[in-house]
């Protein structure tokens, strides 16, 4: 059932593709019944889990290239199903904020659902070539997505954009290439490349080979630098998309196949060098830098949207942080920031590039400032305050649960990484609160232009409401209620530990 | 041999000559006061006849082939690697032939179809060739139709100065070749491809290793040049973009795939030297990093002679194309990279059939984007008088199905899934690296790789101007509807074998039996 996520968001990309041009409504409302349709059978699969406590179940096996081994085997656990779920969610908000999308309708549609099936089909392969050609898929349609329908200097960061992914995937594909010949060349399933029993030396390049090139993808410093150009000219659907799902490509690639099948990559080196010991303490150690560098640097923008770019690469910095923990409650926690960190940054781009920048035609802090927002846009205010305090990890969210497991589970293995990740969750608080002072509360003197008739801004529309609201809807019950997901990713973890992962 | 039995082995190669001397006989005798697309239609309707009536020839059975009378020496090889390339070749020239209809570049179709074919002709010779003499006359057949072919455009100087730059290189390659192939006479006195492996092996060729090198250096002058490997890559550029659409479709695919078939011959021989001798034992493949040079006679010169080119060619061949501003010569730069990744599936030779399979995998499926890339760029070029990129500028809005198959084609290029190319590359460095596990061959993949990941620059770089940048000029372009339907057909296959690998994959190893 879970499969037909892939394939109804790939016949609609089709479908999209072939539809007779301007006919914007048509296409928009067959977006949104394909996107619903996938998030009703993403939460139909994650219910069905439920009774077999999120076991690990195989959807489809079927052998694809049988003199190689290769096989169409999708399957999924409670990490899986956790993020198909996230990319039902960003899938159906992303429809709901590009309704204005007015040329080339049908052709923003093929290319987005195309990267939607690409990122389902990534999160529920378990043969790591299948899982390759699915995020290959993706990345071709987030490049069209940019460069056609973005804005500020899209061209650079559309091809930036590729090219970083592209590199990432090449590293990817050298490590899949010599772990599938360093196995006998018998079998390119997951599970199987796991139980190879691949020498310890072969793992010890392999595995940061593997784990830069998806950590490229997921942000990971000093390799983020696509992300916030990317995001900022991306348009909103597709920096939503960016932060909220490919950016947990990346991550889950991380975990999924870097860690588990070169667990021993992360075996110490047997000396160490100003206390670094291993590729664990390296990968921390940049995971560490990313999220106070993130959180710097948003600090000092002056572009609302380069704001939450930054504050991208900051919390998938704890992500990260969370893998390396090598801990249940760590890797746990990382998994639902995963999630989290989807649905704040889904809603966090949708209000500043969508609500905000399409009506007042500006994203710089300082001209937003002059605008008296709070009074003009409650509704985006409001929304942005909800958004923020998610996003700053305050308790009732779901951040404030996935941070806090995160942090607890660096506390155990290194307590000072916890230290100054907590520098990072501080600055976190204070660009968030400079942005939202800045943005919408701000009392400077009114501009020239706010008393003029005419400028009225357009009100707010019902799509835009309704993707606040589901957006919004997921990170509080998540954070109120965060059993409905751990209880999916709390058994998976855990079957990852006990199966090498240290 | 008798010349019946000549005849029965050539019978594909006969087909295609008849078929030639038919096409001139009806166009000139019977169609001189019809209108050109008549005559080119009826021209290419033949042509594409004479082909399928060689593929009903080419002979099917494993063993089959041509020796030498009282020797079990091959001249021409049957079934295997042969058969499987013969078929691509005539289904290829049958492609190419077909995006003759709407062509305007000459009056004299009759002659271009019939040059095809006999080029067609060589190009089947040296896919089953296995003796020194057949190779060169099979490749001096393939060459020069492919000079002529590349002059045809008669009132175009690109075309003249690009088939006299072909035609002094080819000479030039072709005289390098020869003076191998002497010297390996020479130190060998044999001229089978099997006996000369087996001798250069033995002892008294030890002595003869300094001769040996430098006729191996001369011969891969020689075949080089052939399949575009920097550094004698020169005359691509300039002979893709003054070349005739289809004629440099013709070059970029039928050529390449009947000179990689004989460099798979070449291969195949030098591994399976003891096959047939008491006593079987794997020649063993790869470069060696033991202290002591190990001497394998033939193989392993050979394979350090290809990593080599194969290296040169692929960063040559990626970072010259980067520099592009026309399509064409861009197409000529990424088929020197593409070589080069060819190269490195030849250098890394299996004894079994994985290494053959592959790369006659890879180059088929190369050559069928080729055609269609060329395909694309001639419908533009007639439209807007150019094949620079900005020629492409809005592509999506002229044709919109135009702009699809060129994205399919030039996705599948630059090796995106799940599109042909990528699992073509996929399957050429897996086998490369079950040759050899660790070491060269693991760099060289990760170059080829990284290489790859250069290439989407470029290739996105076409797709940009048809889908991203702003129209010039938004009127339609026509598209013949043939000319259409063939481009659809390619950029068809292009996904469904990139959807389903195995197939051709299946049929590939279909040819050979019991490996």
């Amino acid at each position: 059932m879970l499969a037909w996520t892939i394939y109804l968001s790939f016949a609609g990309a089709l479908l999209q593709a072939l539809l007779p041009k301007g006919r914007p409504a048509l296409s928009r409302w067959l977006a949104l019944a394909v996107a619903l349709s996938g998030l009703a059978l993403a939460v139909l699969g994650f219910a069905a889990g439920m009774p077999d406590h999120f076991a690990r179940f195989t959807i489809v096996d079927a052998p694809w290239v049988p003199s190689m081994g290769i096989h169409y085997l999708l399957a999924a656990d409670g990490i899986s199903l956790v993020l198909v779920l996230l990319t039902g969610l960003a899938a159906v908000a992303g429809v709901l904020f590009s309704w204005n999308i007015e040329i080339r309708t049908n052709q923003f549609f093929a290319f987005y659902l195309a990267l939607i099936g690409g990122v389902y089909g990534v999160f529920l392969s378990f043969d790591l070539f299948l899982l390759f050609v699915f995020y290959e898929i993706a990345i071709v349609p987030k490049y069209f997505l940019i460069a056609i329908w973005g804005s500020t200097r899209r061209e650079y960061g559309a091809m930036k954009l590729a090219l970083y992914s592209f590199v990432g995937s090449a590293m990817v594909l050298i490590g899949l290439l010599a772990a599938y010949a360093a196995s006998g060349s018998r079998s390119t399933g997951l599970v199987d490349l796991a139980h190879a029993g691949l020498p310890v030396s072969f793992q010890m390049w392999a595995f940061p080979l593997v784990f830069i090139g998806f950590g490229i993808l997921a942000g990971m410093w000093p390799f983020h630098t696509w992300a916030p150009t990317g995001h900022v000219a991306a348009p909103t659907a597709a920096s939503m998309l960016l932060a909220g799902v490919v950016m947990k490509l990346g991550a889950y690639g991380c975990l999924r196949v870097a860690m588990s099948v070169f667990p021993h990559g992360m075996d110490p080196w047997g000396f160490t060098l100003l206390g670094i010991g291993s590729w664990r303490d390296v990968f921390a150690l940049l995971a560490v830098i990313g999220i106070v560098y993130g959180a710097l640097v948003a600090l000092a923008q002056t572009d609302f949207k380069f704001v939450i770019g930054y504050s991208s690469v900051s919390h998938m910095g704890f992500v990260l942080l969370g893998l390396m923990t090598l801990n249940q409650i760590g890797m746990t926690g990382a998994v639902l920031q995963m999630f989290s960190h989807g649905v704040i940054a889904g809603l966090l781009f949708a209000i500043v590039g969508r609500i905000v920048y399409e009506r007042t035609h500006t994203r710089q802090l300082a001209e937003l400032e002059t605008m008296h927002l709070s009074k003009r846009l409650p509704f985006a205010a409001w929304a942005f305050v909800i958004a923020g305090m998610a996003s700053m990890g305050l308790p009732g969210f779901s951040g404030f649960v996935a941070e806090l497991q995160v942090l607890v589970g660096a506390w155990i293995a290194r307590p000072w990484w916890t230290i100054v990740a907590g520098v990072g969750i501080v600055v976190g608080v204070a660009y968030t609160w400079r942005a939202m002072q800045k943005a919408f509360f701000s009392d400077a003197p009114p501009g020239p232009h706010l008393h003029e008739p005419g400028h009225e801004l357009a009100a707010i529309t019902w799509p835009e409401m309704a993707g606040v609201a589901l957006l919004g809807a997921a990170t509080l019950a998540v954070g109120l209620y965060p059993r409905v997901l751990l209880d999916a990713i709390e058994p998976a973890v855990r079957a990852l530990l006990a199966g090498g992962l240290q | 041999m008798n010349y019946l039995e000549l005849f029965r082995a050539t019978l594909p190669e006969t087909a295609l000559e008849i078929a030639a001397l038919l096409v001139l006989v009806v166009d000139l005798g019977f169609l001189r006061k019809a209108a050109l697309t008549v005559r080119a239609g009826t021209a290419a309707l033949l042509g594409v006849a004479g082909c399928a009536a060689a593929l009903w020839m080419v002979p099917m059975e494993p063993l089959g082939g041509l020796s030498y009378p009282g020797t079990g020496e091959l001249l021409l090889a049957g079934g295997c690697t042969a058969t499987a390339a013969q078929i691509g070749i005539l289904a290829l020239t049958a492609l190419t032939l077909l995006l003759l209809i709407e062509a305007e570049f000459t009056r004299h179709v009759g002659e271009y179809v019939a040059v095809v074919l006999m080029a067609a002709a060589g190009g089947l010779l040296i896919s089953a060739a296995q003796d020194l003499l057949v190779i060169f006359i099979g490749l001096e057949l393939l060459s020069l139709g492919l000079y002529i072919l590349t002059a045809f455009a008669k009132r175009s100087g690109a075309s003249a100065e690009a088939a006299m730059k072909y035609y002094l290189f080819g000479g030039m390659s072709a005289a390098f070749l020869l003076f191998g192939f002497s010297y390996l006479y020479g130190i060998t006195g044999t001229t089978s491809l099997h006996q000369i492996m087996l001798a250069l092996y033995g002892g008294n060729a030890y002595h003869a290793a300094p001769l040996m090198y430098v006729a191996l250096v001369m011969i891969a002058a020689g075949l080089g040049f052939k399949v575009a490997t920097a550094p004698f890559h020169l005359w691509v550029a300039d002979t893709y973009e003054g070349a005739p659409a289809p004629a440099a479709a013709f070059i970029a695919s039928v050529s390449k795939v009947a000179s990689f078939a004989l460099l798979i011959s070449i291969g195949t021989a030098a591994v399976h030297l003891f096959d047939g001798m008491p006593g079987k034992v794997e020649a063993v493949a790869g470069i060696h990093l033991n202290p002591q040079p190990v001497y394998l006679g033939f193989r392993n010169a050979w394979s350090e002679l290809l990593v080599v080119l194969a290296a040169v060619s692929m960063v040559v061949g990626n970072l010259a194309a980067l520099a592009q501003v026309n399509v064409r010569r861009l197409l000529a730069y990424s088929a020197v990279a593409h070589a080069g990744y060819i190269l490195l599936g030849l250098a890394f030779f299996s004894y079994s059939s994985l290494s053959a399979a592959a790369i006659l995998y890879y180059v088929l499926t190369y050559g069928l984007t080729t055609i269609g890339a060329f395909g694309v760029v001639g419908v533009v070029e007639r439209a807007t008088g150019s094949s620079r990129l900005d020629a492409f500028l809005g592509l999506h809005k002229r044709s919109p199905l135009l702009a699809a198959v060129l994205l399919v084609l030039f996705l599948s290029l630059a090796g995106i899934p799940p599109l042909v190319g990528f699992w073509a590359k996929f399957n050429l460095f897996a086998a490369v690296l079950s040759v050899q596990h660790s070491g060269v061959a693991l760099v060289l993949v990760a170059l080829a790789v990284a290489m790859s990941a250069v290439s989407l620059y470029y290739y996105l770089q076409v797709l940009k101007r048809a889908y991203v940048l702003p129209a010039v000029d938004e009127t339609a372009i026509p598209v013949h509807p043939t000319t259409l339907a063939v481009l659809l057909l390619i950029a068809v296959a292009v996904v469904l074998l990139g959807c389903f690998p195995a197939l051709l994959q299946g049929w590939i190893a279909g040819f050979y039996p019991g490996m």
